[in-house]
């Protein structure tokens, strides 16, 4: 069945995102699934800029910029400030990149994810500080280079996993997502729509400058990412239940790797070391799903002997 | 209503009778009372208002500027250290116009620790396009919320209202709660002349190019001084409504005075004593409160200094490498206009040493002493 993208934009031409950026599409998107009645908060990142300068901006819904490490503060500031005004119905979403987010921005991030803030907060992860120029973040994989993991000293520890954060804070909703699977990443906003409480989004978005690849080359290396495990498509409700939503080819992390000049220094050693940590990696994430199938199943069987709703994983269930 | 009330408490009625919605805040000594307070007012429906416990001050700021953003109604308090976190968002409130008010419980800065009053929090962050009030009783401290409340409103920037930790925020004094329906004709419901709306959608604090980024600091600084006429007229509104007025500072047999002091906070109180003294010994002695420090009362301060042979100006503050602040702030007012005068800084009560009457009179004997000063800063009650 061809699936529908909503029709109206929120996203004009006129932007000023490198050619190829990931984040462009991915805000594209998701104003299309969250629609008229939302509004942005913006900290300091790509998308301090990628909108515009004054007095211009190539986004049709309000947008407040805020100071780097107050992105969930500042949204969860705006949603009060419109509930003070019996104003119930506008999706407040705060969208930051991955230093806003897994570094500078971790503790008021914490803060709204404890309280439960009503906000969406979206992270376009392009897993180094690419705004200022290539530097690495928390969010940089391991063994990428940066301009300050420069050869030979190569980025060596991995990747924060931000996800694991979020689900420890027990919020109703987390999900990865990417724009080169639309329409999972529809999905996946939609729902985060119909919830209440903090809803965080991990968005990998593809840097062409950043990752050094040409850029017509973002989607084919942004689907790479899920088809070879580094970047599975999953979500997370109330930090417990696991459901993976794309099922991926499983193709070596190679394939992902050879295109991007970030790796262009990778030895086969090296791309062993990789492939052992996604599979590590993948093998709990895995575990954690099954463990969601088995309780599900468990369950339903303990309540009529049928199949449970969750087991087939396809995390489409109303919340 | 009369009641016996702290400082603290005067700051959460002030709050509570400018009906505020909005209100997150971070405790920290001795701001704390105030936030157990206001929460008390806000469990117990006194107060119809979301009190959203951050985990930090710099975010307690960040959601006063989103709910400002979003057109409501906010109000946070802090002191020192959590003043001194929030101030890159302190820039942001006021570059976003925002008419945020808060209270501080001016504390002294560590390090080393310390909990006790002076004003070097507050005074460090004089550049941020703050206004700033200081509040020499507990029932200043309360008219002083609802007012700020009036002139950030017409001039759209944040305000600040200092008390001094410990001196004011946990003593109890007779002060006049205002009736809230008297205080809700002098403050009408906040209208924001701008706010993030889905139906007219705007960016607000996106990226200035050079082009443009200097036209919106002149506009900050013409706000700046409009809110001296706005804290004028809401200070004589606030007369008529209340039968209370302050003025943006204010001279205490200030007229004739040979030595004139010049005090800000609770030094004042102790000195209108000590002016008095001095007074009923026939010399003339006089005071000037500054009460408004920014923006900063040029001319009527120039005005009272340009007739005073001396000055002494007491600071407790120090900014290091230089004087005292009011000191340096005095001494730029006068410069080319008032030849005649001398400035004699003083630097006092740092960390919560009293500043005693006793003090305040060695100044005096001081200045009458010396025809002008043999330095920019004399410490006073320093041990050897």
């Amino acid at each position: 069945m061809r699936y529908e993208l909503p029709k109206e934009e929120f996203l004009y031409s006129g932007h000023i995102g490198c050619p190829g950026c990931g984040a462009s599409l991915a805000m594209r998107y998701a104003l299309q699934a969250l629609g008229k009645k939302t509004m942005v908060v913006i900290p300091a990142c790509c998308w301090s800029t990628v909108g515009g300068f004054f007095p211009s901006t190539s986004l049709k819904v309000p947008i407040l910029h805020t100071a780097f490490e107050t992105a969930a503060i500042t949204a969860s500031g705006v949603k009060k400030g419109l509930l003070a005004q019996g104003i119930e119905d506008v999706q407040v979403m705060a969208w930051a990149g991955d230093g806003g987010t897994f570094d500078i921005g971790l503790q008021a991030l914490s803060g709204s994810a404890e309280r439960n803030d009503d906000i969406i907060y979206v992270c376009y992860d392009n897993e180094a500080y690419m705004n200022t120029g290539i530097q690495r973040s928390s969010a940089t994989p391991f063994l990428s280079w940066t301009t300050t993991t420069p050869n030979p000293v190569f980025k060596d520890t991995p990747k924060k996993d931000i996800m694991e954060i979020m689900a420890a804070h027990r919020i109703p909703y987390a999900a990865t997502a990417t724009p080169s699977f639309p329409e999972d990443f529809l999905e996946k906003m939609r729902k985060a729509k119909q919830v209440k409480g903090l809803r965080f989004i991990h968005i990998l978005s593809s840097c062409p400058p950043g990752w050094k690849f040409p850029s017509e080359l973002s989607v084919k290396i942004s689907r790479l990412a899920v088809e070879t495990k580094v970047f599975p498509l999953y979500e997370i409700e109330n930090g417990r239940k696991y459901t993976l939503t794309v099922e991926p080819k499983g193709l070596p992390v190679g394939e992902y790797l050879k295109l991007q000049g970030r790796f262009g220094h990778l030895t086969e050693k090296m791309i062993q070391a990789i492939q052992a940590n996604v599979d590590e990696e993948w093998s709990i994430l895995r575990e954690k799903v099954r463990g969601t199938r088995r309780e599900a199943k468990g369950k339903a069987k303990g309540r009529n002997g049928q199949k449970g709703k969750g087991e087939r994983g396809t995390g489409r269930e109303s919340p | 209503m009369e009641r016996v009330i702290s400082g603290n408490e005067a700051v959460a009625y002030g709050a509570m009778l400018s009906r505020v919605q909005i209100i997150p805040a971070y405790p920290i000594s001795p701001q704390t009372t105030i936030v157990e307070a206001l929460s008390d007012f806000c469990g117990s429906g006194k107060l119809k208002a979301d009190f959203i416990k951050v985990e930090s001050e710099h975010s307690a700021m960040a959601c006063c500027i989103g709910a400002a953003s979003a057109g409501a109604r906010t109000f946070t308090a802090t002191s020192a250290q959590g003043l001194a976190l929030m101030h890159e968002v302190l820039h942001w409130a006021a570059g976003s116009r925002l008419p945020i008010v808060m209270a501080n419980v001016n504390r002294a800065m560590a390090a080393p620790w310390t909990m006790w009053c002076d004003q070097g929090d507050s005074l460090s962050q004089r550049d941020t396009g703050w206004l700033q009030f200081y509040c020499e009783d507990n029932q200043e401290v309360l008219d002083s919320i609802i007012m700020a409340y009036r002139i950030s409103e017409k001039v759209l920037l944040p305000s600040m209202v200092c008390l001094d930790g410990f001196i004011l925020s946990h003593t109890y004094e007779q002060v006049d709660i205002p009736d809230i329906k008297e205080v809700d004709r002098y403050l009408p419901s906040y209208v924001p002349k701008f706010k993030l709306d889905v139906d007219d959608p705007h960016s607000f604090n996106g990226a200035f190019l050079p082009d443009v980024y200097m036209e919106q600091r002149v506009k900050l600084q013409e706000a700046m001084e409009q809110a001296k006429s706005e804290a004028r007229a809401a200070d004589e509104e606030f007369g008529k409504a209340f039968g209370r007025r302050y003025g943006i500072m204010e001279e205490y047999a200030a007229e004739d005075a040979d030595v004139l002091l010049v005090t800000r906070g609770t030094i004042t109180g102790t000195a209108r004593v000590v002016v008095d003294d001095y007074r009923k010994k026939g010399e003339k002695v006089g005071l000037l409160k500054m009460k408004m420090f920014r923006p900063f009362p040029t001319e009527e301060v120039r005005r009272v200094l340009q007739k005073v042979r001396k000055v002494a100006v007491i600071d407790r503050n120090i900014s290091f490498g230089a004087t005292g602040i009011f000191a340096q702030e005095i001494r730029s007012v006068l410069h080319q206009h008032g030849e005649g005068t001398s400035v004699f800084g003083f630097i006092a009560g740092l960390g919560g040493r009293d500043v005693t009457p006793g003090v305040l009179q060695e100044i005096v004997e001081q200045v009458k002493g010396k025809e002008a000063p043999e330095g920019d800063i004399v410490w006073m009650g320093v041990k050897p």
